[in-house]
């Protein structure tokens, strides 16, 4: 009865009929959102609600000495002024270690500053009052007697004996350290016909989400319990964190997002003063409300990818790689981060590095460290990117000491399908991949070789451009090994819940929430495909931890590779009780029942017998007709976690034209194409839309995005005229393609595709503007590649010729 | 954040908008697009008490040519100009440079008046405005005054407007049939303030430049004349090369560190800019 369904179990037709999977269905939001009903944090308001401004260190390290809140306090409309230390009576610090990882550290986080601020911008004093700009105008009439202190605020600097140490109980400011040692690095290194080195350096960004973060928290002191509605991607998540933190019960906890306007990963990291907001109104028993604004974001959101990389490739005469090196060091801001540990970025660069390619020696350390910086947090791609980066070059390198083409040495190196599955030097698993059929369709698509002649061409009219190709792994959906151990109280299992309506339609409650991406539309597909019923007749509900079952909510790609299959799970399940009770009801066999267009068919004849209607009304309102011992189940629950499955794996290969005006120093974008393999694709609109947003992000990162801070820990371009996001303008066409091999572990076979355009985007620039530079013999080690930057790889390139070098 | 408090008020008359900037002082100020003044309450930058709308002023719109002078209303918006037949054909000058200027929602409503009053040295008018020597028409309590834009300019956000004075019109000489003129810019985004960048006139005389009138944006506290760079192009036989351009521009201005940008990157940009005016107007001559 399978119609080449890859799996026998399935109804026919489900997952490769003409069914609403695999269909460019648009984003269920998409027209509320525009037509302005969107209902964000902002857009809410309770009765006797207060407005919350903070007051943040202006210095990156500061004893805090006394402080005078009396004229603030005075200010008519200010109901509270409330201090870090008054808020810590009754909310326990924050702590971010993870406990698998030996020798992992962190010092114990206050929500809010009590003795010492460790960054600026770390919140001190909050202010109560009837509306934001009075709590910004009582603010500024605090007085602090702030003893300032050395700050550090570069990765290199933090490990030297006299740097300042941010926790005085950690001796020094080193949160942990990884080594890998696979093989024997230095035999290969030895042995090497060609070696190849390169040192990277990543300036940290912030991941700018359109509706920065917020929240209303509303303390019931009636009950004991609150209520929060949260600008957030995981509302199980942050009512763990309450419950804990404030000591309330968790079922008297409800974290509701409503809808919420991007996340990236910022929204799902913990930060204290959101924590202080629910403290703060269990401490006034009012409802409030606290609205990060732009400028307070860029100095209290995470910061994200401040890493320092050397590495090395040794390949033989042959062109295959038998070595890798990679020593990384990551500025981790102020503390770790509560429960998503920022040593994640230098985990995943060390275990991930090299993971397409065939090789067996590798020597790897990752050493991470404390700053005076906002903390570091998982942001899209996290530590990906770094790996992608560092092979990447690195191939480019080889390729051209060995006089190949990068592609060949591509293709040559790249893991076999016969070696899957396969655990890389580093320690990343393999289960399933498709590099070289994605090379060969992105070599295909950007037309290769001709853009090659072209390169060459212009390269002898002064023209230079540059061409990258970057191939990468993306790590999707982790799975209970990869959380677990850690004893952090992440739910990577999630639920849901679909039932039938007595009109015949349904409605479906997942614990997967969505701040853009379009996940649920997916999930409505899964629901609608496997029911038999158009996407328009389910209805998703989502992003509330009273009402939804538990989960994980949305971060690292998940959303449709876990939430999918456990909405696959239960509209089967949904599908057999329906089923089976139509056939109670016309009195046939439910195995030869199958549920299409709306309508109870039998399989047989292919007659409709009942409509959906007819079975929800029966259900519902005519138990009386049906048998005395039957039971009408029509909401049915699943969960879906793979117990033993570290991640999906995913994959993909970019490429990218760029020109470099030797001139200036700017970059033009010519092309990109991005060919990714995510599995089975549920909406390949809301995929390609996934891949193309993630590739401008990746094209930010490279190009545009760059905190820079002053030597004493002062962000200097902390607005959105200074720091450059990506924009339309300046974008390339990007060409998106697909192949697909389905998750093998799971029904569904979707594995995730959130991170892989900025993985791969980062990857491909640092591949693309090297190429460029490299007949200048100049070539590119900062990123973003500013203007100057560029220049100066130039003139290092210069004065190195004329040097005779 | 949010502005600290202020009041507002929408004048009906020219009069009235200058007797409210008389009676309030140093606490009232006039509010045309909003695009650079709302930026600034927001961001606490500043805490004027008062705002006077003067965007009812219909007085102070409009964009036409009389004789040898283009007239341009202070409360012209940035659309207008940009796409003002005009303008096009009289001023084709700031109708390149328009193109640089702001995003299109902000050129929806910022305003030419604006942003020659508001004198921000990275903004691209008042160069153009130098260049061209443009007469600022500005109201006051005892009447009108004309002011050359060369001499309106004063430093980082500083003009010799008085507090109570209105910016009501900009008279710009027709540009002469022949002359040569470019506009250059380099900014990271488009739409972006510039980080370095000119406006150009001049004539080709014997093969050499002259007449050569140059106003550099991004590069020093205010649009001025560069008359270094004018005087080592002028003088040369052929083209300069980027280093003396940039030893030129070093003399009429002075350049300074930003985040992410050296002194010693702008004058270099600015220096490339250069070149690729003079060759484009070289070219077109
Ligand atoms: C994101 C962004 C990008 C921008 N990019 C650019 C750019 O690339 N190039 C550029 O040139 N500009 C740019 N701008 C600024 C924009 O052009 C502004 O419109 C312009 O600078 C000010 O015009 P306005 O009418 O908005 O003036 P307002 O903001 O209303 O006023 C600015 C100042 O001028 C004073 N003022 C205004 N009109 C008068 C008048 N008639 N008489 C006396 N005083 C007056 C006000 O009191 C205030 O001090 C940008 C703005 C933004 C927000």
């Amino acid at each position: 009865m399978s119609d080449g369904s890859s799996d026998p179990t399935l109804p026919a037709g489900i997952l490769d009929g003409d069914t609403a999977i695999g269909k460019r269905v648009p984003r269920e939001s998409a027209k509320r959102l525009v037509a302005g009903r969107g209902r964000y944090v902002g857009d809410i308001s309770l009765p006797r609600m207060l407005h919350l401004a903070f007051l943040r260190s202006p210095y990156a390290h500061a004893i805090i000495g006394d402080i005078d809140i009396s004229a603030a306090a005075a200010v008519p409309g200010v109901t509270h002024v409330i201090t870090g230390r008054q808020v810590a009576e009754v909310c326990a610090p924050l702590m971010g270690v993870a406990h698998h990882r030996p020798g992992h550290r962190s010092a114990p986080q206050h929500v809010m500053a009590v003795e010492k601020t460790c960054w600026q911008g770390e919140p001190v004093v909050a202010v109560l009052a009837e509306s934001r700009a009075i709590a910004e105008d009582a603010a500024e009439l605090i007085e602090v007697d702030w003893q300032d202190l050395p700050a550090v605020v570069d990765a290199a600097d933090a490990l030297s004996p006299d740097a300042p140490v941010l926790h005085a109980e950690m001796g020094d400011n080193l949160a942990f350290q990884f080594d890998v040692d696979t093989g024997d690095a230095d035999a290969a290194f030895a042995a090497a016909h060609t070696v190849v080195e390169h040192d990277f350096r990543f300036d940290s960004q912030t991941p700018l989400t359109l509706e920065p973060r917020g929240l209303i928290a509303d303390f019931d002191p009636s009950t004991g319990g609150i209520t929060v509605h949260h600008s957030g991607q995981s509302p199980f998540q942050m009512q763990d964190i309450l419950s804990e933190n404030l000591g309330i019960p968790e079922h008297r906890v409800r974290v509701i997002c409503p809808d919420v306007g991007g996340g990236f990963g910022l929204k799902v990291n913990v930060y204290g003063d959101e924590i202080a907001v629910a403290a703060i109104s269990k401490i006034v028993g009012r409802p409030v409300r606290f609205l990060a604004d732009r400028l307070e974001s860029f100095v209290s959101d995470i910061h994200a990818r401040d890493h320092v990389v050397t590495a090395r490739m040794a390949v033989d005469a042959d062109g295959a790689i038998t070595a890798m090196e990679m020593d990384d060091l990551a500025a981790l801001g102020a503390y770790g981060m509560a429960r998503r540990f920022s040593v994640a970025e230098g985990m995943m660069a060390v275990t991930m590095m090299g993971a397409p390619y065939r090789f067996e020696n590798y020597r790897a350390r990752t050493r991470n460290v404390y700053v005076n910086k906002p903390l570091v947090g998982v942001y899209r791609g996290v530590g990906m990117p770094f790996a992608c980066v560092a092979q990447e070059v690195l191939a480019d390198k080889a390729a051209a000491a060995l006089d190949m083409d990068p592609v060949a040495f591509r293709r040559q190196n790249y893991r076999r399908l016969d070696e899957l599955p396969y655990t890389s030097p580093g320690g990343a698993k393999v289960d399933t991949a498709s590099f070289a059929a994605c090379l060969d369709k992105l070599t295909a698509a950007m037309d290769y070789d001709h853009l090659r002649a072209e390169q060459a061409e212009l390269c002898g009219q002064g023209v230079w451009r540059g061409i990258g190709i970057a191939t990468f792994i993306e790590q999707t959906a982790y799975g209970p090994p990869y959380y677990g151990p850690s004893l952090a109280r992440i739910s990577v299992q999630d639920g849901c819940t679909v039932k039938l309506e007595p009109s015949g339609k349904v409605r479906c409650i997942t614990s997967i929430t969505d701040q853009g991406q379009g996940t649920w539309t997916g999930i409505a597909q899964v629901v609608a495909s496997s029911l038999g019923i158009p996407v328009d007749d389910v209805e998703i509900h989502a992003g509330d931890s009273a009402t939804t079952p538990f989960g994980g909510g949305a971060w690292a790609s998940r959303g449709m590779a876990i939430g999918g299959e456990a909405a696959l799970k239960a509209s089967l399940a949904l599908r057999a009780n329906i089923l089976a009770l139509a056939g109670a009801i016309t009195q046939a066999d439910p195995a030869k029942l199958a549920l299409r267009a709306g309508e109870v068919v039998n399989m047989e004849t292919g007659m409709a017998s009942i409509s959906l209607a007819e079975v929800g009304r029966v259900g519902y309102f005519r138990q009386d007709t049906l048998p005395g011992d039957f039971d009408v189940e029509l909401t049915v629950t699943h969960n879906h976690a793979h117990n033993h499955q570290l991640y999906y794996t995913a994959n993909g290969v970019q490429g990218a034209y760029v020109e470099v005006d030797i001139e200036t120093g700017f970059i033009r974008l010519l092309g990109h194409w991005a060919v990714d393999d995510c599995g089975r694709i549920i909406n390949p609109l809301m995929v390609d839309e996934q891949v193309r947003g993630g590739v401008v992000q990746g094209l930010g990162a490279a190009l545009f995005e760059q905190c820079l801070y002053s030597e004493d820990g002062q962000l200097q371009n902390g607005t959105m005229a200074d720091y450059l996001a990506p924009m339309a303008a300046e974008m390339p066409d990007i060409v998106v393609e697909h192949v697909e091999t389905p998750e093998a572990s799971t029904r569904l076979g979707a594995k995730g595709v959130g991170e892989a355009g900025t993985i791969g985007a980062i990857g491909v620039m640092w591949s693309a503007v090297n190429d460029a530079l490299r007949p200048l013999g100049a070539s590119i080690h900062h990123q973003p590649f500013t203007p100057e930057r560029v220049l100066d790889a130039l003139d290092r390139a210069n004065a190195g010729s004329e040097n005779g070098t | 954040m949010k502005a600290p408090d202020f009041s507002y008020v929408r004048p009906a008359s020219l009069d009235e908008a200058i007797g409210l900037l008389v009676t309030h002082g140093e606490s009232a100020v006039p509010l045309a697009g909003g695009q650079s003044l709302l930026t600034t309450l927001n961001m606490r930058l500043s805490a004027p008490e008062l705002l006077v709308d003067i965007s009812g002023l219909d007085e102070l719109r409009g964009i036409d040519v009389d004789g040898g002078t283009v007239r341009i209303g202070a409360l012209a918006r940035h659309v207008d100009v940009a796409t003002s037949p005009v303008v096009a054909e009289h001023l084709p000058l700031i109708s390149e440079a328009m193109a640089h200027v702001a995003h299109v929602a902000i050129r929806n409503r910022g305003t030419f008046g604006g942003s020659l009053a508001n004198a921000d040295p990275a903004a691209e008018l008042p160069a153009c405005a130098v260049v061209l020597k443009a007469t600022l028409v500005l109201a006051g309590p005892d009447g009108q005054r004309e002011v050359a834009a060369g001499d309106f300019y004063q430093g980082l956000f500083e003009t010799t407007r008085q507090g109570d004075e209105l910016l009501v019109e900009v008279r710009v000489p027709v540009q002469p049939a022949g002359q040569l003129f470019a506009f250059e810019e380099l900014s990271r985004r488009s739409g972006d303030f510039g980080i370095a960048g000119l406006a150009a006139t001049g004539q080709l005389e014997d093969g050499g430049f002259a007449d050569l009138r140059l106003a550099y944006l991004g590069c020093d506290d205010g649009p001025r004349l560069a008359a270094a760079v004018a005087a080592a192009v002028s003088g040369q036989g052929g083209p300069l090369d980027d280093r003396q351009i940039a030893e030129a521009l070093r003399q009429d201005y002075e350049f300074s560190d930003v985040p992410g940008l050296s002194a010693a990157t702008k004058v270099r940009l600015a220096a490339v800019l250069t070149r690729r005016a003079l060759d484009r107007m070289r070219g077109a001559a």
